[in-house]
């Protein structure tokens, strides 16, 4: 597991500790833990963490940002950290200043759009965007006739239809109708699939997260629950089991964290980062399903139930598959860029990361 | 939390592009002087002698090793680098692969000084072959069960019995073995193998061919019949080889080998597809992409821990676990993916004829140098449940 070295994770994993223990929080049917966690990851600066200071942020580096996600993960946190941060960042692309409050981004499809017309009005739908219902504003990616802008709009000028993700986590569609946003810029040289990266890169550190909680919880069971008179990790199967969910953990938080990696590091979204973000969502979401499928089977029946923990991380980490362009997407458009570099490019654009 | 899996994402370092460049330039020398083809894996004759020679000349064999044994002092890194070029292009590196990996950091560990002076700068220089003689016929995976026998004579042991699997044998000028000093206790079963350097090509050693589903020759049988090795070439402790075993597969389990054997599958299958590649072959091709630079990924992180003295017997484990098992099931998603190409695309005959070998490969990538249930076992011993 990744020890947190960074001040930015340890104040995190203390907050998640002590106000999103799984257990306690499974247990809380009335989700009154929510707001105390919220108010804690506030008052640290946290949702905030990759917004420059003089845009109201604590001006964290994209590396600890992403290590909180990654941490956020482990405790399969359902509060929108995550949004609120990617909100936050992608604001401060074209010098938005970030409110307070629960951010969303929109859109969190590639397959969706945000047009912006001549009037400086936003429409258009956009579908599956995480916690729509509980934020106070959107950050918004538009296109206009002059390229793409960036825009803060007040959540309460759109229409949300409200849904659920398999994660029972809000996944809502909003829709935008000429709403006139907070404030709206100009961003040259971004555009929507680098939202779309960092959104995958961010989902896939979540995931990368849950699955090394549920390896955590799965060995630990295992070492407790005695069947045929013995303890079931002792069963040659199920250690073969749990070493692959090993071997899924490790290469979703391999592939995850060499992204992150590549994305701080960056000067540019260039091949070499798009590969590395669409492998790391393509890999984690393999990972999610693979994986999440043996913490159940080692689990049995009590895996399966609404009471144990293990769904808040297996289901969370299913659904996070589908946010910024699932992993089939993301393999077409990878598959489409080796192809067009050519067979004898792949090695190489493999080779350079 | 139970496990305490790294893998922390390590670069390599900008001096390794540099070499890169120079192994890709050496590389297309020899295959523009006909040295090997890099299409043809199947080639019947793997052993290339005098290849061998011109990279000990490069200093790519040894690398990492001290100078006053021939080596170059440079990093694991950099050898990752040479190592995984070498594999991509489909390079000859039978004759010196094992030698450069494994043999020599054992000697360097465990052999007397003059052995060392004598051995070392000649695989440095690509001259010599080594084989790993661990399997017996009787003994594979339980690699404690072995009963080759080395009785105590004068100035050294006579040995008695036979190895199996024994790749590279018939070529082979040294081979690092174990054999059984003394009987297991029964506090302690791994106990009474010890570590020999062999050589090769005398009387008493008798290495017989073993056919395999592939058409290659690469394995044999080695048969012992009281011969005599001397004292100083003991590697290590007399009975204790078990002890001296374990850190060193870390080296042997998680280099870009382990999921690069059939790679030239996956090459062929996107020149077959061209740069306009229909919905289902794009996702086939970005996902097997997005698992190889996965593991690629993995593979340098290990790589990156033992360059800092760490032991990631475990890491290790993983990468060869999920390595061996994806190119094993490479060659038949790229066969599930060409299913549709067209009868007109230029390269069909290569591709077909490359996964007719590589379909015939699979099998063994799971077993050779540790099978997956060992590898699991491993891990599970690992994350604490053994």
């Amino acid at each position: 597991m990744a020890e947190s070295d960074n001040i930015v994770v340890e104040t995190a994993e203390k907050i998640f500790a002590d106000l999103a223990d799984p257990q306690t929080i499974n247990n809380d049917k009335k989700d009154s833990w929510q707001a105390p966690l919220w108010h804690a990851l506030s008052e640290a600066g946290l949702p905030l963490s990759w917004v420059p200071d003089d845009l109201g942020g604590s001006g964290a580096s994209l590396a600890d940002g992403f290590a909180l996600l990654n941490a956020a993960g482990r405790f399969a946190v359902a509060v929108p950290l995550a949004e609120t941060m990617l909100a936050g960042w992608l604001l401060a692309q074209a010098g938005i200043s970030s409110p307070e409050g629960e951010m969303t981004v929109l859109p969190a499809s590639p397959k969706d759009r945000i047009t912006l017309d001549a009037d400086g009005a936003l429409s258009g739908r956009a579908r599956g965007v995480p916690f729509a219902k509980a934020a106070k504003h959107f950050a918004v990616l538009a296109h206009g006739k002059d390229g793409v802008s960036i825009a803060l709009v007040d959540a309460s000028k759109g229409r949300i239809e409200s849904g659920l993700n398999v994660g029972y986590d809000h996944s809502d569609t909003v829709t935008l109708d000429k709403v006139q946003p907070v404030t709206v810029k100009p961003a040259k040289g971004f555009d929507q699939t680098t939202l779309m990266l960092m959104g995958g890169v961010a989902r896939s550190l979540q995931i990368a997260g849950a699955l090394e909680a549920m390896l955590d919880i799965s060995v630990r069971y295992s070492n407790e629950r005695v069947a045929f008179e013995k303890k079931i990790s002792k069963f040659q199967a199920v250690q073969h089991n749990l070493a692959r969910l090993a071997g899924e953990s490790a290469a979703a938080l391999a592939a995850a964290t060499s992204a992150a990696d590549a994305i701080a590091n960056a000067k540019s979204f260039d091949d070499e980062v798009y590969l590395e973000a669409a492998s790391a969502k393509i890999r984690c979401a393999e990972a999610a399903e693979k994986g999440g499928a043996i913490a159940h089977q080692v689990h049995g029946a009590i895996g399966f139930t609404s009471e144990h923990i293990l769904h808040r991380f297996s289901l969370r980490a299913l659904a996070w598959r589908d946010d910024f362009g699932s992993e089939s997407h993301w393999a077409v458009e990878l598959g489409k860029l080796v192809a067009n570099r050519g067979a004898d490019e792949l090695w190489p654009l493999v080779a350079s990361r | 939390m139970t496990a305490a899996l790294r893998f922390d994402p390590i670069r390599l370092p900008e001096k390794c592009e540099q070499l890169r460049k120079e192994v890709r330039a050496f590389l297309a020398e020899e295959i523009a002087a006909g040295t090997f083809d890099p299409h043809k894996p199947n080639r019947e004759d793997t052993d290339a002698p005098e290849f061998s020679r011109r990279v000990g000349a490069k200093g790519w064999l040894g690398m990492t090793w001290p100078k006053k044994y021939g080596g170059q002092e440079r990093s694991f890194l950099e050898r990752y680098v040479v190592t995984e070029e070498m594999r991509v292009a489909n390079a000859p590196t039978r004759r010196f692969f094992v030698a450069d990996r494994q043999s020599g950091p054992v000697l360097i560990k465990y052999a007397p000084e003059h052995i060392k002076m004598d051995i070392l700068p000649r695989i440095c220089r690509g001259e010599i072959c080594f084989a790993i003689g661990m399997s017996e016929p009787n003994s594979g995976s339980d690699l404690f069960a072995a009963k080759t026998r080395a009785t105590k004579t004068d100035g050294g042991y006579l040995i008695n019995g036979t190895k199996i699997w024994t790749s590279s044998a018939h070529i082979a000028d040294y081979m690092i073995a174990i054999f059984r000093t003394s009987q297991p206790t029964k506090e302690n079963r791994r106990h009474g193998l010890t570590q020999f350097l062999v050589k090769m090509k005398q009387p008493g050693i008798q290495v017989n061919p073993i056919g395999q589903i592939t058409g290659q020759y690469e394995f044999n049988e080695v048969v012992f019949t009281d011969f005599f090795v001397p004292d100083d070439h003991v590697l290590g402790e007399v009975d204790g080889a078990w002890k001296q075993a374990t850190s060193e597969l870390a080296y042997e389990r998680s280099g870009p080998e382990r999921f690069l054997e059939t790679y030239y599958v996956l090459t062929e299958l996107v020149r077959a597809v061209g740069p306009n590649p229909d919905t289902r072959s794009a996702e086939g091709i970005g996902r097997l992409v997005a698992q190889l630079h996965t593991m690629r990924r993995m593979s340098v992180s290990v790589a990156g821990m033992l360059q800092a003295g760490k032991e990631p017997v475990v890491e290790a484990s993983i990468v060869k676990d999920i390595g061996t098992v994806w190119e094993q099931q490479l060659p038949h998603r790229v066969r599930d993916l060409a299913a549709f190409v067209e009868e007109t695309a230029t390269n069909r005959e290569t591709l077909e004829r490359q996964l007719d070998f590589a379909i015939k490969t699979a099998p063994k990538l799971t077993i050779q140098g540790g099978t997956t249930e060992v590898l699991r076992g491993i891990i599970a011993r690992g994350l604490g449940l053994r």
